[in-house]
């Protein structure tokens, strides 16, 4: 009965995965297939020749090529992702500091403020900040999409932040002061290390949220001064057409960076905090 | 090694006052208690000492020095704290180190003074193993370590062992106690555990919401407590409470009977004055069965109502004057409940308190 129930559960599990996984496998099988081959009716589900024609198109160094700026995008895109990265995790680790250790009036207000910020869909925004980036005059930069992804990223990285710091024990910060730190110096050499498989996830989440991000950059980026990757992958429709081969091959570019970040920071991510130090 | 002095120490949280003007004077070298219910401002106070809760009113001075408005990396104390506060991320080696290290000391030096805290605290072997890698007692050993490699002017400790099991606990007390013969540097140690403040301290110091109750030796304290609060708070169990009145040389239990006490508890009580006889389980025994049968007594018929044989010696409770009292027979013998047994109250060793304001009558 039991090996019977384990069954069951195999099987769902994997109809499951399949669901998750088909599409993004079908995507990059389809990076390296030639169009006609994504487009046979019937289907050829298992790949028959396979091909880099498609990156090379992109990258300019087939035969075919087409005029689509890779490169800027994936300049651009990097550098926003990584810019509003960074600043929403100093600010993350600075409010969770904050909300973790200090008190403050009007601290809950504030905090679940910053919650109820995170359940406004993005979407919603775009067209007041469309008009007001517009008369700001940063529509089309990396500045304007930068300033959006930090305050998308912010209440979440505080969030997970702020939960981390608040395992850490007060009297380990104590303990180091007694012991001749400052309060910078506890925070560095004690909080911060015990505190770090939390911000890396913090990092990991908010460079995902800014590199994926489709809808509000597709609104406020014009050309290759701020276009960022997930929008240029519109260039492949054209009116008539799309070019699936050409999509898919660009889709592989912008999943193998959050891939490798993700497989870097995987040890800060599992290992988590390793107590023992206090009681409990 | 310094004198560590409070004067009108004082602690609010707005209009709360947890701590009210506290009066102290710890002498260098010396071991001083404090012990109290908890929320007695026991731990405050020490926070204070150490820096870590601001000072409301009033001096603390370390060394001569007033420590008021400095942090408390610079007041030279060290801090053992009940959680132990290791720092997870780092070995025994380092967890010890960090604070000569902060000081910007020399490798060699810092070696030398850990190894020296190692070998004193028999940590020697586990010096390269992180704390999550011991166990309590262990720890608490670093925590201890982490205080003495930086030869500071006092070691504060906060409740450094409610979180051990009975027998590693006795087994720790002694260890601080032995600690403190060798490096003889001042410690204040809070707890609220009236054995830990017996048999560590120089002197107690017994508060309760943010008073000072009583200071003095551990004997001072348990043989003349300055009040009811003191006299039941000190000692196990707690000393048994009799309310009468003083008449004619004696007190008069509420049942109507007289207990006489001798002259030096009544001198300062008037007749007819509301008092509360005190006396301690030890004091109270079955005639034959008691620890001192000489001195002034009374002897009382009393059923047991219950017996809790203890090996050396059992817990009896019984009632006098329709209050519960407990009481102590040494030398193994059978009692059973309901059982009427002659009872000698060593009138010598009890006390008497004002019923109205809880001081003691006794005259020093």
């Amino acid at each position: 009965m039991k090996r019977v129930r384990g069954m069951v559960l195999w099987v769902a599990t994997f109809l499951l995965m399949v669901v998750m996984c088909v599409p993004g496998l079908w995507v990059i099988l389809s990076a390296f297939r030639p169009n006609r081959e994504i487009l046979a009716k019937p289907p050829v589900w298992v790949p028959e020749t396979l091909t880099l024609d498609n990156f090379g198109k992109i990258f300019g160094w087939g035969a075919e090529q087409i005029a689509i700026p890779v490169g800027s995008y994936f300049l651009n895109s990097m550098v926003i992702a990584l810019t509003s990265t960074v600043i929403a995790l100093g600010i993350g680790m600075a409010g969770g500091y904050a909300f973790a250790r200090f008190r403050f009036r009007g601290k809950n207000s504030v905090f679940l403020g910053l919650m109820l910020l995170r359940t406004v869909p993005g979407i919603a925004l775009s067209l007041p900040v469309f008009m007001l980036w517009s008369r700001l005059g940063i529509i089309d930069t990396k500045l304007g999409l930068i300033i959006v992804y930090v305050s998308l990223n912010v209440p979440f990285t505080i969030w997970l932040i702020d939960g981390f710091f608040r395992q850490i024990p007060l009297s380990l910060s104590e303990a180091a002061q007694v012991d001749g730190c400052t309060r910078w110096q506890a925070f560095w050499k004690i909080e911060f290390p015990l505190a770090k498989s939390g911000i890396a996830s913090a990092g990991v989440f908010a460079f995902l949220t800014s590199w994926n991000e489709f809808a509000l950059a597709s609104q406020l980026t014009r050309s290759t001064d701020s276009k960022t990757l997930p929008v240029g992958l519109l260039d492949f429709t054209a009116q008539f057409t799309i070019d699936w081969a050409g999509m898919c091959a660009m889709a592989v570019i912008i999943i193998v960076p959050a891939l490798i970040l993700t497989f870097l920071v995987q040890k800060h991510l599992i290992a988590g905090l390793t107590f023992g130090g206090v009681k409990g | 090694m310094a004198e560590i002095t409070l004067t009108g120490v004082e602690k609010r949280y707005g209009a709360l006052r947890v701590v009210h003007g506290i009066d102290l004077t710890i002498a260098q070298g010396e071991f001083v208690v404090l012990v109290g219910p908890s929320g007695c401002g026991k731990s405050t106070t020490l926070r204070m000492i150490a820096g870590l809760e601001d000072i409301s009113g009033g001096q603390v001075r370390i060394g001569g020095r007033v420590v008021n408005d400095l942090p408390p990396r610079k007041r030279n104390i060290s801090m053992v704290f009940q959680n132990y506060a290791l720092y997870p991320h780092m070995n025994v080696r380092d967890n010890l180190g960090f604070g000569l290290k902060i000081a910007g000391q020399t490798p060699d030096m810092i070696a030398k003074r850990v190894d020296e805290a190692a070998q004193i605290l028999g940590l020697a072997d586990l010096l390269d193993r992180t704390p999550a890698e011991l166990s309590g007692g262990q720890r608490q050993r670093v925590a201890m370590g982490r205080a003495i490699v930086r030869h500071p002017d006092a070691f504060l400790f906060d409740e450094p062992l409610s979180n051990l099991d009975a027998k590693l606990r006795g087994q720790m007390r002694a260890e601080i106690k032995k600690l403190h013969q060798q490096v003889k540097t001042t410690v204040v140690y809070v707890t609220h555990d009236q054995v830990e403040a017996m048999t560590l301290a120089d002197r107690i110091v017994v508060m309760r919401d943010g008073q000072i109750e009583q200071v003095g030796t551990p004997m001072q304290v348990f043989n003349h407590p300055a009040n009811i609060f003191v006299a039941t708070f000190i000692g196990s169990p707690p000393m048994n409470l009799l309310p009468g009145t003083i008449s004619g040389g004696a007190v008069r239990l509420a049942d109507g009977s007289a207990v006489p006490v001798p002259p030096r508890l009544t001198g300062r009580a008037a007749e007819g004055q509301a008092v509360t006889l005190g006396i301690r389980a030890d004091d109270i025994s079955p005639v034959g069965h008691g620890l001192s049968q000489d001195g002034p007594g009374a002897e009382l018929d009393l059923s047991v109502v219950l017996a809790e044989p203890l090996g050396m010696e059992s817990l009896i409770y019984t009632r006098v004057a329709g209050q519960e009292v407990q009481a102590k027979l040494y030398g193994p013998r059978l009692v059973n409940p309901g059982d009427r047994l002659t009872f000698r109250l060593a009138l010598d060793r009890a006390h008497l308190f004002d019923a109205a304001s809880g001081r003691s009558l006794e005259a020093i």
